[in-house]
């Protein structure tokens, strides 16, 4: 029952107001550090100020003898999941170390780690026990760069981790956690029938999501063994599953409720200081508040990994590119887990290459864990692939776009993991993209134009939905998904659509864990994909029961009834005088002709589909600094539906210049004893409003034949190809190429001395 | 640590509060006065979450101290709609979108009207160089521009 390529929705792809709009502009709208509890404590956190070292002894008396302190926990309250447990499900939740992340046991493996935890009366007092805690450590080498880490002499981080997916089997520990691969074709033989082959190799540095709210959480325990959990997070029904399998507690005693989320980005999909919380809470009977600073943010909660790519790619003279070859090292921080297998599905994914060969490395650092960031895994392969398709376009002498048309994959094709394109629309997004002005605009002295393709397979999962109608004819839409990024405002439009009543009778809400089955995180861009469809599918059985209640008032069959613009209505066969009845008229008589009236969907959604987002940017690279300045940026991308389609158009535009930050500014800065020195805003410099043009965003849509909308997903590809974009933009402004991110001045600035000392700007 | 009493007009109110000498603003706001709608970003002074309007001029809120506000007016986004009327601002910042996960916006949303009170027709430059010590990770700065233009316009044409 889709219909996902009409055209005349009422609601659907309208521009609205959102819902939660007005509590957002009058400050009502609470986040996670807004909630206040009666006689709640205040919680700080001891971190490690080493690398990697050894935990020899931990002394709290003198903390636990401040006055307002009322309980002092480290590892020995958290309990241990040792090694021969199962992980569940393996890798992405694997409790060994998840327990090991939010308080450290054996070792500190990176500045940062959580060694111990302070409830008090007030933040102060929690601050300044924290200080009294004596840690005996002993510090060992420690590595954070990936390719070192992955060789012979490295120092290793968990001396229990044997190389998986390699023959033979290894016999020393090492850091690559696993080798991921991924080939098809005859490599050799496509490398043979190429005329040009571009070789490169590509670094890019750790970057945070940089929410600008704060984890934070208050957990309340009960003696009676409950748990009430106010958490900013991407993912409530992820935080209460870990925070039971850890603490060994029974899933229906944790109710967990998701605060407005002010940011995510990936960043908020697990679980940080939510369990140490609520075994603070359970020792001293009162509510804890767990906030981090924005030091803590940084130096404790993942950023997504850094990067290094050795890459090869080869082309005919007409521009086929026959073969694609690449070495990826990807820095999962202190635990494994980095999405190394969406870098083998995002690599060459964009394109129809017959021989392709990717291998990659999952490599342990003494770094806080990668956390998801956006198309977790696909933007650093992006930009070492498009910096070599744009190379190779270069060295053919044909345009960037037509390289890509040559070689695009359409309708049918699959990716080398093997996702297998429905209907797509790269095409239609690259021939868009050369007929926008932007295109054939002159560019100004010191400007550069770059231009990259990105991809994002999606996803579905599992997502539950509520839709209550009350007696008056409104409808509440209960969801399991923290909206982050407008989310309500579609389930809203296409609860309205189905329905056919005004937007306004409608109240969407993120329901807490007691009150709906599980739903996966808001995260890869799958919440108005899966949660959409579920909404479409709980709001059609409201209809059934509606419809079942008008045969029952008219004694006819159901099947002589339909729905249609918000009533139901009988079919001519029915006979005379039977009038179509309104929802809000079945409504008012559903409690007295057997009883309230709610529909729910539960489902585990497939079919989610691929999606491309083509770039196109100008730059002004200041030939005296180095700095560059973005003045000119054009988005493509194949959205499949946009529901409201000024927030499709804000992920886009803030998935650009999240990108522009990543190409030009952002990384994480350690010291000789690796020590992350820049820890806040100041030096963590991420785009503000005078670094960045106006971004256009350009909505391509080609329905997807699996949603009942047309729905794509949205969120992640934009930020996909944005780096490379930039990158490509600099190098045509400078005259060189660049690998290394971010582009910062003094290595922009490097890279024109270098073009004028080789003589010139030819 | 010895406690202060402190006696402040927020939001045209008279209010009275007591806090450490090490207490912030942004500390006395969301927790002596249980008024949340300013938000902490950072603590630093450099995200602009926290921004306020202190004697007419626009702060971090994290950056002053709560002892420093004595006998001082601070304008918090909570009194910025009057009698159920929002500030076009917030009517403009609804209309154009500008808000995604809506935490950087009580900042953004202080800092633009103290802006616009100084430059009434301001340039999309102009703009964006008056809104750049306020971070948003979200939106990427466009629809909030846009907002703030269009505000402009209304505000000048209504004589506000």
């Amino acid at each position: 029952m889709n219909n996902e390529t009409r055209t005349n929705y009422k609601w659907v792809g309208k521009r609205t107001r959102r819902p939660d709009g007005v509590d957002k502009v009058t400050g009502r709208a609470r986040y996670g550090d807004d909630m206040i509890v009666p006689g709640m404590l205040h919680a700080k956190i001891l971190r490690s100020p080493h690398a990697h070292a050894k935990i020899l002894s931990i002394d709290t008396s003198k903390a636990e003898a401040l006055t307002g302190v009322k309980a002092v926990i480290t590892s020995a309250a958290i309990p241990d999941h040792p090694l021969s447990e199962p992980p569940y499900p393996p890798i992405i939740n694997d409790l060994h170390d998840i327990s090991r992340n939010v308080m450290a046991r054996e070792k500190v493996l990176y500045d940062g780690h959580a060694v111990a935890a302070v409830a008090a009366t007030s933040e102060a007092i929690a601050r300044q026990a924290v200080k009294l805690i004596e840690v005996d450590y002993e510090v060992l080498p420690h590595v954070l760069d990936p390719l070192v880490a992955a060789g012979p002499d490295a120092p290793v981080l968990h001396d229990h981790q044997y190389t998986f997916g390699v023959e033979p089997e290894p016999e020393k520990p090492s850091n690559v956690f696993r080798v991921i691969s991924g080939a098809r074709g005859d490599i050799g033989k496509g490398f043979a029938e190429a005329d040009v082959i571009v070789e490169r190799e590509f670094t890019s540095e750790p970057v945070h999501q940089g929410y600008i709210e704060p984890l934070a959480c208050i957990a309340t325990a009960s003696e009676d063994g409950a748990i009430e959990m106010w958490t900013t997070t991407q993912g409530h029904f992820v935080i209460r599953m870990l925070c039971a399998r850890l603490l060994k507690m029974d899933m229906a005693m944790i109710r967990v409720t998701a605060s407005e989320i002010g940011g995510g980005f990936g960043g908020k999909n697990t679980v940080y200081g939510e369990p140490v919380a609520i075994r603070l809470s359970q020792m001293t009977g009162r509510p804890v508040r767990m906030v981090m600073t924005r030091s803590e943010v940084f130096r404790a909660s993942g950023p997504t990994m850094g990067s290094h790519t050795h890459i090869r790619m080869g082309a005919k003279k007409d521009g086929t590119i026959t073969a694609a070859e690449a070495s990826v090292h990807y820095q999962a921080g202190a635990f494994k887990g980095s999405p190394i297998g969406r870098a083998v599905e995002t690599f060459f994914s964009s394109y129809t290459i017959p021989n392709i060969k990717v291998d990659s490395y999952d490599v342990c650092v003494n770094r806080p864990k990668v956390a998801a960031y956006r198309a977790p895994g696909a933007p650093m392969a992006c930009f070492a692939a498009e910096g070599a398709i744009n190379e190779l376009a270069q060295r053919l002498g044909m345009d960037a776009i037509d390289l890509r048309l040559k070689n695009a994959v359409s309708d049918g094709d699959e990716s080398l993991m093997g996702t297998k394109y429905g209907r797509i629309g790269l095409i239609d997004v690259l021939e868009t993209l050369k007929k926008h002005d932007h295109y054939s605009a002159p560019l100004g002295p010191n400007q550069g134009r770059g231009v990259a393709l990105g991809y994002w397979m999606h996803g579905g999962g599992l997502s539950s939905v509520t839709c209550i109608l009350q007696d008056d004819g409104t409808l509440s839409v209960a969801t399991g998904n923290p909206d982050i990024g407008g989310s309500r405002s579609s389930m809203r439009a296409m609860a309205a659509e189905e329905l056919g009543i005004d937007i306004e009778l409608i109240k969407p809400i993120v329901a807490d864990t007691g009150s709906l089955p599980y739903s996966h995180l808001t995260a890869g861009s799958r919440t108005t994909y899966a949660t959409g469809m579920a909404v479409v599918y709980a709001t059609r059985e409201v209809i059934d029961k509606l419809c079942a209640l008008a045969a029952k008032k008219w004694e006819i069959a159901v099947e002589d009834i339909s729905w249609e613009a918000g009533q139901a209505v009988p079919a001519p066969s029915a006979g005379d005088g039977i009038k179509a009845l309104s929802l809000k008229e079945l409504a008012g008589m559903a409690t007295k002709m057997g009883g309230p009236i709610a529909g729910h969907s539960e489902i585990n959604a497939g079919g989610a589909g691929a999606a491309f987002s083509a770039q196109m940017v100008d730059v002004e690279v200041d030939p005296e600094t180095g700095f560059v300045s973005p003045k000119r940026y054009t988005v493509v991308q194949d959205v499949g539906r946009a529901i409201s389609p000024d927030y499709v158009e804000g992920q886009i535009q803030g998935g650009a210049v999240q990108g522009i930050g990543w190409a030009l500014n952002e990384e994480y800065i350690y010291d000789e004893n690796a020590r992350l020195l820049n820890t806040g805003f100041l030096d963590y410099r991420m785009p503000v409003a005078s670094d960045v043009p106006m971004i256009d965003a350009v909505l391509v849509e080609v329905p997807n034949p699996n949603h009942p909308y047309g729905v794509r997903g949205v969120g992640e590809p934009p930020l996909v190809p944005a780096p490379a974009a930039v990158t490509n933009a600099v190098e045509n402004a400078v005259g060189t190429t660049m690998s290394a991110l971010p582009l910062s001045p003094p290595k922009v600035l490097q890279a024109i001395e270098a073009v004028a000392a080789a003589g010139g700007d030819d | 640590m010895k406690k202060h009493l402190i006696t402040a007009t927020v939001n045209g109110d008279e209010v009275d509060f007591t806090c450490t000498a090490e207490q912030t603003l942004l500390d006395v706001l969301r927790g002596e006065l249980q008024m949340t709608g300013t938000k902490n970003g950072c603590g630093t002074g450099d995200c602009g979450a926290c921004t306020v309007i202190y004697n007419g001029r626009p702060v971090n809120a994290c950056l002053v101290l709560g002892v420093e506000v004595a006998g001082a007016e601070v304008e918090t986004v909570e009194g910025m709609a009057k009698g159920g009327d929002m500030h076009p601002l917030q009517q403009k910042f609804l209309d154009h979108a500008a808000l995604q996960c809506g935490v950087c916006t009580p900042g953004i949303l202080n800092m633009a009207k103290a802006f616009l009170e100084k430059n009434p027709d301001p340039t999309e430059t102009e703009v964006r160089f008056g809104l750049a010590g306020n971070l948003c990770r979200c939106t990427g700065y466009d629809k909030i521009v846009r907002a703030v233009l269009d505000a402009a316009a209304e505000m000048r044409a209504s004589g506000s």
